[in-house]
């Protein structure tokens, strides 16, 4: 029971946090969908060189999300090599 | 094993995946596809062989610990890649009017150079190496794993 209610309220505090986050930032539909595509469309040519502007985009502009996604990979390919090698040992030893 | 005629067809197919899936991989700043596409072609011909012959004849070719050595220097290139920039901002492209990858191409629809982009088509074989070198070795443990074989450490 003590358990339960300390979760409570965790969990109020946090989607407390998250209304009050939600709140502090850019008011909805605020830029304009289009103002960003427009921006990326004229300028990804002369400012990366690149004529593909999905590649400018995936891998100058917003790099730091190509990179969470290629260690998400890296993780992946991680753990399932570990995971077949150690249920593979753990079979010899027994 | 499969029967001879496949396998035949698969030694026939093998080099053309892989050319396609590098010529993707190198094009990924002019056309459509990139690293991770071109990887994943370059992978589905490993699956292809991986069908043809079984895990243990594919084993004595790709090895696993090449293969790690490969996806880790992939990821290396890449981060280091995205530092060279640090003096302006991180993955900052240095290399936009360089002498590598330097020219830029005019505003609008063109037949486009290979020799654009800066570090971008380097990103993008930095990529490609790791999707290649790590979705084959998931393959390849996973179908030696199911296959009740020796996973080489």
């Amino acid at each position: 029971m003590k358990r339960q209610v300390t979760g409570l309220i965790l969990l109020l505090v946090l989607v407390a946090f998250l209304v009050w986050g939600m709140h502090l930032t850019h008011p909805f539909g605020y830029p304009g969908a289009s103002d960003m595509d427009d921006y990326m469309i004229e300028n990804a040519q002369e400012e990366t060189g690149s004529n593909n502007v999905v590649a400018a985009v995936l891998f100058d502009y917003r790099l730091l999300d190509t990179l969470g996604e290629a260690t998400i990979l890296f993780t992946a390919v991680m753990g399932v090599l570990l995971l077949v090698r150690a249920s593979k040992r753990k079979e010899n030893n027994s | 094993m499969l029967s001879k005629i496949v396998r035949t067809v698969t030694n026939g197919f093998m080099p053309i995946i892989i050319i396609f899936g590098l010529y993707i991989i190198a094009h990924g700043h002019l056309t459509p596809g990139g690293g991770f596409q071109g990887g994943a072609v370059v992978v589905s011909g490993v699956v292809m062989l991986l069908v043809a012959f079984n895990s243990q004849e594919l084993k004595k070719s790709l090895r696993e610990r090449v293969l790690s050595i490969m996806e880790s220097s992939g990821a290396l290139i890449f981060i280091g890649l995205a530092f060279a920039g640090i003096g302006t901002v991180f993955a900052y492209n240095l290399l936009v009017g360089s002498p590598i990858f330097g020219h830029i191409p005019p505003t609008g629809p063109n037949p486009g150079d290979i020799w654009t982009g800066g570090v971008i088509p380097l990103m993008n074989f930095a990529v490609g190496l790791k999707v290649i070198a790590g979705l084959s070795a998931v393959v390849l443990a996973l179908a030696l794993f199911s296959s009740g074989e020796e996973v080489e450490e």
